[in-house]
């Protein structure tokens, strides 16, 4: 008897297919950078294995805050305010510290609006992947200059841009981020591999995601524009992100210098040397890079800092092992032998 | 200056019935040596309350505390003193001129009387440099000590017993007994002292009441904290803020004694400084939405940056409560005094159609019962909830009726994990399955696959799916209002306080204003004016604040305010009986009085009623 042939869905280590970790349609630009992003999110989470319940999309205001509709529909969303997802995905990540906290924000969300709370939720160190998918432009609101918009970028309605952009890798790093990297929205398989290590890592991630706004701010000079991207791209290392048992396979791929760097989870990062022999661990070395990718115009992509063993914010508080907010009521609640103990202290 | 040899004994004494202000400088180390003659007094059963009136400044600036002992119970604001305590070169003259003819200056030996002080007081001098050069003390502690010793001297003089004062100190250093004996013997040098030189010529004296053992004596700020604690909070973030900051604090000092899990010994709540007020409801807000009991405690200027976010709250209809201690309006200048200026920016507070459940409570320990009854209706409405404090309530000492442990279960309303949710055909976060108003929430960690839903604002449908048909926005934001029609029911009554005879008009108030309210309710009947007294505890106003407005033919509305925000409030929810209702309010930054709120009251009746 010969079988029907059955059309093959490739599921990942818990069972599930790509399309579980599927959104709603992208209402978005076509063309979009952001969905480039989602669709990254989407295939790392994936290939990772993580369940889509056990993560939670917090998100501003703007097209970079609206994304996180339009990937892992199974996942909890708050699609919350301006520049305060980072308060929000604080306060979020106590209730069950086993749920994965994924924020999506944008340039003005993080860079001007919100700046505050982005350096100060990495202050914090609220173990969380902080995704900026920066495009140097407000798009929900018609292309106005954000503050990663190049100096002297002009624009249809605005003019020229007078003011210096701001880095946000630069003052994630400045803030104690330990782990920083940058993507590039045209370089999708780079930015899946960027995903996947900011999840594996056990402190908050930052990846600031190039990402061309087609509509707004897509001139060739843009240092956030498709053309720029690919013409002055110079990836830091060749970035490969390997699960605990695809550890056989790394062998295949480092036949050139590497570096590794052991993830919490029994991962590892493997940096493929390219043109020159970045070390991500040198904090000094991070920043200098930055400053001369900027004044050189050589677009970084690749993991620029990491630091491993970092205190987070939940270890602070010395809190149950199991969900916060699982706990039954009766936990909760002190006795009422202790409220009588208070009563004769203060009586 | 008064030299009568009048014995004591040959004049009327005035007992239990004062008003005493010490006069100091802040920062030099007074607050124990106060509290203890405050203690002192409750532990003698005189009702008793104590007032820091204090500038917005750490040292050198002039410092008052008040104490009024009335036997009564009448322990509000009074205006005037009967007796000051001064060691504030500085503010002398002033303070001498608040006092009442008769009234008594206890004043350290080495400061100048001013010239013309007045003949019509009583003097007694205190020998305080002279008495510190028997005592071995080291450099940092002599100011504290220096306020130790009129403790004494003031306590022998007004009769306060030796008993009393140990047990003060005992209470003040518990489980310290070593530095509580220290102290004791300064205060009995002084006291000793006094009871050999000083030969009393005032009529101010105290004497022993049955124990108030139904009572205790704490601020409402750690009463605030503490009902949190009891009430479950799992998450608390905030800034530092006066008059609010001694609220989280308390937390801070407690939930190790009373959150720590008796199973593993961790704790069941986090209690998170974080960058700014925005920061502070951020992330009260997102705890709230992932399940947790969750609180924000601030001030006025701190609810004006939290707009915005318990807006968002109150749209996706996020369980979140938010304290407010109430100081005077924006900025700095009077931070440090008390006020009820916030209920109008907060009833309505954001942008869009809003309205809060709102608890006023009236004592410390109606800050201890809200404090855990909030976390409830939070949960049990899925909205914010605002508790209103003051500065007078929040950081002064307050004789208070015992914390009565919760009389009923914690209630975490509709939240649902997954074995209930298989038992809903069809779900949504947002969809009235009971048609009371209220869904069924779920929250993250939820397993089940139907669990998850997309939160925003505005425009999204009964399963939370973005939606901008006109038809869905308005049938969901009509529910959001029905809620709260339905959740009036379980929000605390206004208390009533009867005149002793029928009574045409009504006194209204709220908040830490109870007492001197019902001072007045006192003061008015003894020149013939009855008046019943309501003190409202919610807001939206209920059919018992309607019926009382209605069965009186002038109510006054008494208010820490200057437009009377309470009384406009009531003016459009009961509509219909609007022309009875008269604000009477005033803001200086000081706690109500009764002579003011009579006066008033009296003045009114005269001018508009002629009565």
């Amino acid at each position: 008897m010969e079988s029907k042939a059955v059309p093959t869905v490739e599921l990942n280590p818990i069972g599930l297919s790509l399309a579980d970790y599927a959104g709603r349609p992208s209402t978005l630009c076509p063309g979009c950078g952001h969905n480039m992003v989602s669709n990254a999110i989407q295939a790392a989470v994936y290939e990772m294995g993580i369940l889509p319940e056990k993560i939670i999309k917090m998100s501003g205001i703007g097209c970079s805050s609206k994304s996180p509709n339009y990937f892992l529909q199974r996942s909890f969303g708050f699609n919350s305010l301006h520049g305060r997802m980072p308060n929000l995905a604080t306060g979020a990540s106590f209730a069950d510290t086993s749920v994965k906290v994924l924020g999506i924000s944008g340039d003005g969300d993080s860079a001007s609006i919100g700046l505050g709370h982005f350096k100060h939720v990495i202050r914090r160190n609220v173990p969380m992947v902080y995704i900026i998918e920066n495009n140097g432009v407000y798009g929900l609101t018609k292309g106005q200059f954000s503050a990663t918009t190049d100096l002297g970028l002009e624009l249809k309605h605005q003019g020229v841009n007078v003011l210096p952009p701001l880095d946000l890798c630069m003052e994630a790093i400045l803030s104690g981020a330990s782990f920083v990297a940058r993507a590039f929205a045209g370089d999708s398989k780079q930015m899946k591999e960027i995903f996947k290590a900011a999840f594996a890592h056990d402190g908050l991630a930052i990846v600031d995601v190039i990402s061309p706004c087609v509509t707004f701010n897509n001139k060739d000079e843009s240092l956030q524009s498709y053309t720029f991207g690919r013409q002055n791209v110079s990836p830091l290392q060749d970035i490969k992100f390997y699960l605990e048992h695809q550890r056989e396979q790394i062998l295949d791929f480092a036949d050139g210098e590497t570096r590794e760097v052991d993830m919490p989870d029994g991962s590892v990062i493997v940096l493929k040397k390219t043109a020159s022999d970045y070390d991500p661990t040198d904090r000094m070395a991070a920043f200098q890079m930055l400053a001369e990718s900027y004044t050189e115009r050589h677009f970084i992509t690749g993991l620029i800092y990491i630091k491993r063993g970092t205190t987070t914010v939940h270890e602070h508080y010395d809190l149950v092992d199991e969900p916060l907010n699982r706990l039954s009521v009766e936990r909760l609640r002190p006795s009422k032998a202790a409220l009588d103990e208070i009563n004769t202290r203060f009586g | 200056m008064s030299e009568s040899n009048h014995s004591s004994q040959a004049q009327d004494m005035q007992v239990n019935d004062f008003v005493m202000t010490i006069c100091t400088v802040n920062g030099s180390g007074s607050a124990t040596a106060n509290t203890t003659l405050f203690r002192a007094l409750f532990s003698m059963g005189i009702p008793t309350s104590g007032k820091n009136i204090f500038p917005s400044n750490i040292k050198g600036m002039a410092t008052w505390f008040v104490i009024r002992a009335n036997a009564q119970g009448f322990t509000g604001r009074k205006l005037g003193d009967d007796i000051i305590v001064a060691v504030n070169p500085k503010s002398l003259a002033k303070d001498i001129s608040y006092l009442h003819e008769g009234g008594v200056v206890f004043y350290a030996d080495h400061l100048a009387l001013p010239e013309d002080a007045p003949e019509n007081l009583i003097y007694y001098p205190m020998p305080i440099k002279e008495l510190m050069k028997g005592l071995d003390v080291p450099r940092n502690l002599r100011d504290y000590t220096e306020n130790m010793l009129y403790v004494g001297i003031v306590s022998e003089v007004l009769g306060i017993t030796k008993d009393a004062l140990m047990a003060a100190l005992n209470k003040h250093f518990a489980g310290k007994p070593a530095i509580a004996e220290a102290n004791f013997k300064n205060v009995e040098l002084a006291y000793d002292w006094a009871a050999a030189n000083l030969e009393k010529k005032d009529v101010y004296t105290v004497e022993e009441m049955p124990p108030l053992n139904d009572y205790i004596m704490t601020d409402g700020n750690i009463a605030a904290g503490l009902g949190s604690l009891f009430g479950g909070m799992q998450f608390c973030s905030w800034y530092p803020i006066t008059p609010s900051t001694s609220m989280v604090e308390a937390m801070i000092e407690w939930a190790p004694r009373l959150r720590k899990d008796p199973e593993t010994g961790k704790m069941t709540c986090a209690i998170v400084q974080v960058e700014d007020e925005l920061a502070a409801a951020g992330a009260a807000v997102g705890a709230g939405w992932a399940g947790l009991r969750s609180v924000a405690s601030t001030s006025g200027p701190g609810i004006s940056l939290m707009a915005e976010t318990v807006g968002l709250a109150y749209f996706a209809e996020t369980p979140i409560v938010l304290w407010d201690v109430q100081r005077v309006g924006p900025s700095t200048g009077l931070p440090t005094r008390t006020s009820q200026g916030d209920l109008a920016q907060i009833y309505h507070l954001s942008h869009g159609d809003t309205q809060y459940i709102i608890y006023m409570p009236g004592s410390v320990t109606e800050c201890f019962d809200f404090g855990w009854r909030a976390l409830d209706i939070a949960d049990k409405y899925q909205t914010p909830v605002f508790v209103l404090s003051d500065l007078d309530l929040g950081m002064n000492y307050w004789m208070t009726k015992k914390f009565e442990y919760p009389n009923r279960p914690m209630d975490r309303g509709k939240l649902v994990w997954e074995e209930e949710l298989e038992k809903f055909p069809e779900w949504g976060r947002y969809m009235d399955i009971d048609n009371d108003g209220i869904p069924y929430r779920t929250v993250p960690g939820n397993l089940s696959p139907r669990a998850a839903y997309f939160t925003r604002g505005t425009g999204h449908n009964e399963y939370g799916n973005y939606e901008e048909d006109p038809a869905n926005w308005s049938k969901l934001i009509t529910r959001i209002g029905k809620k709260f029609k339905n959740g009036i029911k379980d929000l605390p009554e206004p208390v009533i306080y009867r005149a002793k005879q029928d009574a045409a008009i009504g006194i209204i108030g709220w908040g830490s204003t109870e007492i001197a309210l019902l001072e007045t309710q006192h003061l008015l009947a003894e020149k013939g004016i009855h008046a019943d007294f309501m003190r409202i505890r919610s807001l939206p106003s209920d059919t018992v604040t309607r019926e009382f407005i209605a069965s009186h033919q002038r109510n006054y509305v008494l208010e820490l305010n200057r437009d009377g925000q309470l009384c406009n409030i009531l003016k459009l929810e009961i509509e219909e009986y609007s022309q009875k209702l008269i604000s009477i309010s005033e803001i200086g930054g000081l706690p109500m009085s009764a002579e003011w709120a009579t006066e008033s009251i009296i003045a009114k009746e005269q001018e508009k009623y002629g009565k």
